[in-house]
């Protein structure tokens, strides 16, 4: 049952989405509250655990509200037959989140935080690229450090068990020191984007390739690695008994997880039953499986006690998925008049998930590292029709009288690829975006007014755009030296949120974005403030990818950007001043978690080339990339066919 | 064969203890694992990114790289010891997404506002640039800040 009524008058309600950090369980409330007719201290919506259901695939896209949400909606107003229609409605409200108050008073709350009777602590070590030889590991000094009750090894992948957390990091330090790798063995090759080897394929298409046209204008725009970098490394915990698998997870798709579990030891699917719990902030595919499949593997080795397994910081950094490089070429025929005549977008990209549940192999690091190693599944995308993934946002949203989109698909990636907050769009807009301003200057036109005139089939872009504009003061805005305004605009998957972004930089020693103005419209927000915040921190991330972000290989083949020191994201001080306007409808909701990063993206990169009329098609925008730019001729993005 | 060792003195939240445990134990381990006091994070175990920070004898510093020796006998608050103030502020502001990094950025707050009562944005700022939020939920945070500072928070 989805809903039930408990004895002292609450209601309990099962979702089989989850808690990423992103305010889910308090707008989940919020719709089943309205849908019972209950006030929300009477709802209690429990976490998501495969021996209930209901299974709703994964916690992604963007998705959640839209359309589990409605689910969740329709079961609750079936159950409420004799219910009570009595309390005021709460949907369109802010309530507080629900999770805070425990949070900031310290209250176990996250996974790393739970400590079942008998809990043994278990660390498991990965070889440090896909292909490393093993050359030598002697573990007996870490058979006799203090508290080790196992040390396990299955082929490449080496576990320790010990009696305390204490213990287990300092045997995990010595099993550490003990392994030597020889990473040159079997190396794929430099991490590069560039590798396509699949042949292109056609994603869209639409009127004729003109034959007179004035001038062509051409530029290709890149995007790095990426690390999804959450604050709390990756944990799970795991128990065997009598042939049953119990899991504790921070996945984003438990029955995904279930399902490649029970592949991975050879299980049937009921002998798994997976429970989530929250982990930190959740931004995609990372290492929440795997630590879940380390947990699994190492718990084998003591039945019947439960066991946890936490990822280090290297490893959340250096071992989880990424989301992948990506380059887009773009073209634009242009008439005497400047009017686009022809728009070609060609993108080059591995595919953005590699997510479990999906492939006849588990989808599981350390599954493919052991003795008898399963094969890893190829990152694949999504039909469009479903979102896409490279091709996510490539299609132009602008009226254009015709286009040709196409991908080259890199079918053998240097670095694991998967799902990472809005997929292909952070690439696609940014390029979309950077090219319609460099259009605008090059035709003499005002870059918000070129969207304006090619968004006029789209009311509620151009709304967005206004306002987002509006609020920034872009009509008089003030001209300064090294000072820099710029746009950004999408439509979250051609067919999510609307939202629009203006960015203000100042341009010194580095790149300094100063204040950002979004403006979304996500159709009827559930909790209006829960929609701010998914704004503004999608906006701040994307400032971070934006200024400083990018995973780093070294001549081996290992990652090497697996500390904060040597991946670092946006502080405090470097934080711009955010200011999020929602345009309020009754509209269906749409989900609010991935729409800002695109046109953030793009709006601090075309406010760089307003600040200092040089164009950096690169991210990051780096302090030397810019240096770069400006020793590049002006023109170099045009070329006359 | 571990050899006895003394134990080792802590006020922690305003208690008293005499912990027998291995010198070199991280202070951050002491605390979640020994004393139970969960509300401490570990994020990365190198002191940078400030999920871990408590309040020794005032001052904020990562529990991970310190150890229980080099606290003997200091006094120690953790995010379960803070005044309510600071939460409650934290609360208006929904100052967080997934709260991961929040422990640390309280810490850091109660120790700013004990120097400075009334602090300016800038050394808000300044004061919690040590911790790294990945949510991106900075502005709430820096506006919670203020916010108890106007309350008279400690």
């Amino acid at each position: 049952m989805r809903v039930q009524t408990q004895d002292d008058g609450t209601v309990q309600v099962r979702t089989g989405k989850v808690e990423l950090g992103q305010g889910l369980l308090t707008a989940f409330t919020q719709i089943a509250a309205d849908a019972l007719g209950l006030p929300v201290d009477k709802v209690r919506v429990l976490p998501a655990d495969t021996a209930f259901g209901p299974d709703e695939g994964v916690t992604s896209g963007s998705l959640s509200v839209q359309e589990a949400g409605m689910a969740l909606r329709r079961a609750c107003a079936e159950a409420r037959e004799q219910g009570i229609a009595a309390a005021p409605p709460v949907v369109g409200s802010p309530l507080p989140r629900i999770d805070l108050p425990a949070k900031f008073a310290g209250r176990p709350s996250f996974i790393q935080d739970l400590e079942p009777v008998g809990l043994l602590h278990g660390r498991v070590l990965h070889p440090p690229t896909g292909t490393a030889r093993l050359l030598e590991a002697d573990t007996r000094a870490v058979q006799r450090a203090p508290g080790v009750l196992a040390v396990k090894r299955d082929g490449r992948l080496f576990g320790v068990v010990a009696d305390s957390h204490t213990h287990a990091e300092r045997a995990a330090e010595l099993l550490r020191g003990a392994l030597r790798w020889d990473c040159e063995a079997g190396r794929i090759g430099p991490a590069a984007a560039d590798d396509a080897s699949g042949a292109p394929q056609l994603i869209d298409e639409r009127g004729l390739r003109p034959t007179v046209v004035h001038r062509t204008l051409k530029a290709r725009y890149t995007k790095p690695w990426i690390a999804h970098a959450s604050i709390g490394p990756a944990c799970a915990l795991a128990r065997w008994g009598a042939g049953r698998l119990h899991v504790w997870t921070h996945s984003q798709g438990i029955f995904n997880l279930r399902r490649d579990l029970a592949l991975a030891f050879g299980l049937a699917s009921e002998a798994v039953r997976v429970q989530h719990v929250e982990g930190a902030g959740c931004y995609g595919h990372n290492g929440a499986d795997d630590v879940a499949f380390d947990a699994a593997w190492l718990a084998r080795e003591i039945p019947g006690r439960p066991l946890r397994v936490l990822w280090s910081r290297a490893d959340e950094l250096g071992q989880a998925p990424f989301g992948p490089a990506m380059a887009v070429e773009l073209e634009a025929d242009l008439d005497a008049q400047g009017q686009v005549l022809h728009w070609r977008h060609r993108l080059r990209s591995p595919g953005h998930s590699s997510r479990p549940g999906r492939s006849a192999t588990p989808a599981l690091l350390g599954s493919w590292q052991t003795a008898q190693p399963c094969e890893p599944p190829a990152a694949i995308d999504m039909p469009l029709a479903s979102g896409g993934g490279a091709e996510r946002n490539a299609v132009p949203g602008y009226a254009l009288a015709a286009w040709q989109v196409s991908r080259h698909h890199v079918v053998a990636p240097a670095l694991r690829s998967s799902a990472l907050r809005s997929l292909g769009a952070y690439a696609n807009v940014f390029a979309i975006e950077s090219f319609v301003d460099e259009i605008a200057r090059a035709t003499g036109v005002d870059p918000l007014d070129w969207r304006r005139r090619h968004l006029r089939h789209d009311a509620r872009a151009r709304s967005v755009l206004e306002l987002a504009a509006q609020r920034a003061g872009w009509a008089t805005r003030a001209r300064a030296e090294g000072i820099g305004h710029g746009i950004g605009c999408a439509r979250y998957k051609g067919s999510g949120a609307w939202c629009a972004a203006v960015a203000e930089v100042e341009t010194g020693a580095t790149l300094r974005v100063r204040r950002l103005w979004l403006a979304a419209d996500v159709g009827l927000a559930v909790n209006p403030d829960g929609v701010v915040a998914q704004i503004e921190g999608g906006a701040i991330q994307a400032t971070s990818w934006a200024l400083k972000e990018a995973v780093q290989v070294d001549d081996a083949g290992r990652v090497s950007s697996d500390s904060w020191a040597r991946y670092p994201i946006l502080r405090f001080s470097e934080v711009p001043a955010v200011d999020v306007a929602l345009l309020l409808s009754p509209a269906p909701s749409l989900g609010a978690g991935e729409a800002a990063l695109g046109p953030t993206v793009a709006a601090v990169a075309n406010a760089l080339a307003d600040a200092l009329g040089v164009r950096v098609r690169d991210l990051p925008l780096t302090p030397e990339r810019i240096v770069a730019a400006m020793d590049e001729p002006a023109t170099a993005a045009t070329g006359i066919d | 064969v571990i050899a006895a060792v003394e134990p080792i003195a802590l006020g922690v939240n305003g208690s008293r203890h005499a912990l027998q445990a291995d010198p070199k134990t991280p202070l951050l381990d002491v605390l979640r694992e020994m004393l139970r006091l969960k509300g401490t994070r570990l994020g990365c175990g190198e002191g940078e990114c400030g999920a871990c920070h408590v309040l020794v004898d005032g001052r904020s510093q990562a529990s991970c790289t310190l150890t229980l020796e080099a606290v003997a006998g200091r006094q120690v608050t953790t995010v379960e010891g803070l005044d309510a103030g600071l939460r409650e502020a934290f609360v208006a502001e929904q100052a967080a997404q997934c709260g991961y990094c929040s422990s640390g950025l309280l810490i850091a707050a109660a120790a700013l506002l004990r120097e400075r009562p009334a602090p300016t944005e800038a050394e808000v700022r300044a004061a919690l640039d040590p911790h790294l939020c990945r949510c991106g939920a900075h502005p709430r945070v820096v506006r919670a800040v203020l916010r108890a500072a106007r309350g008279g928070a400690r």
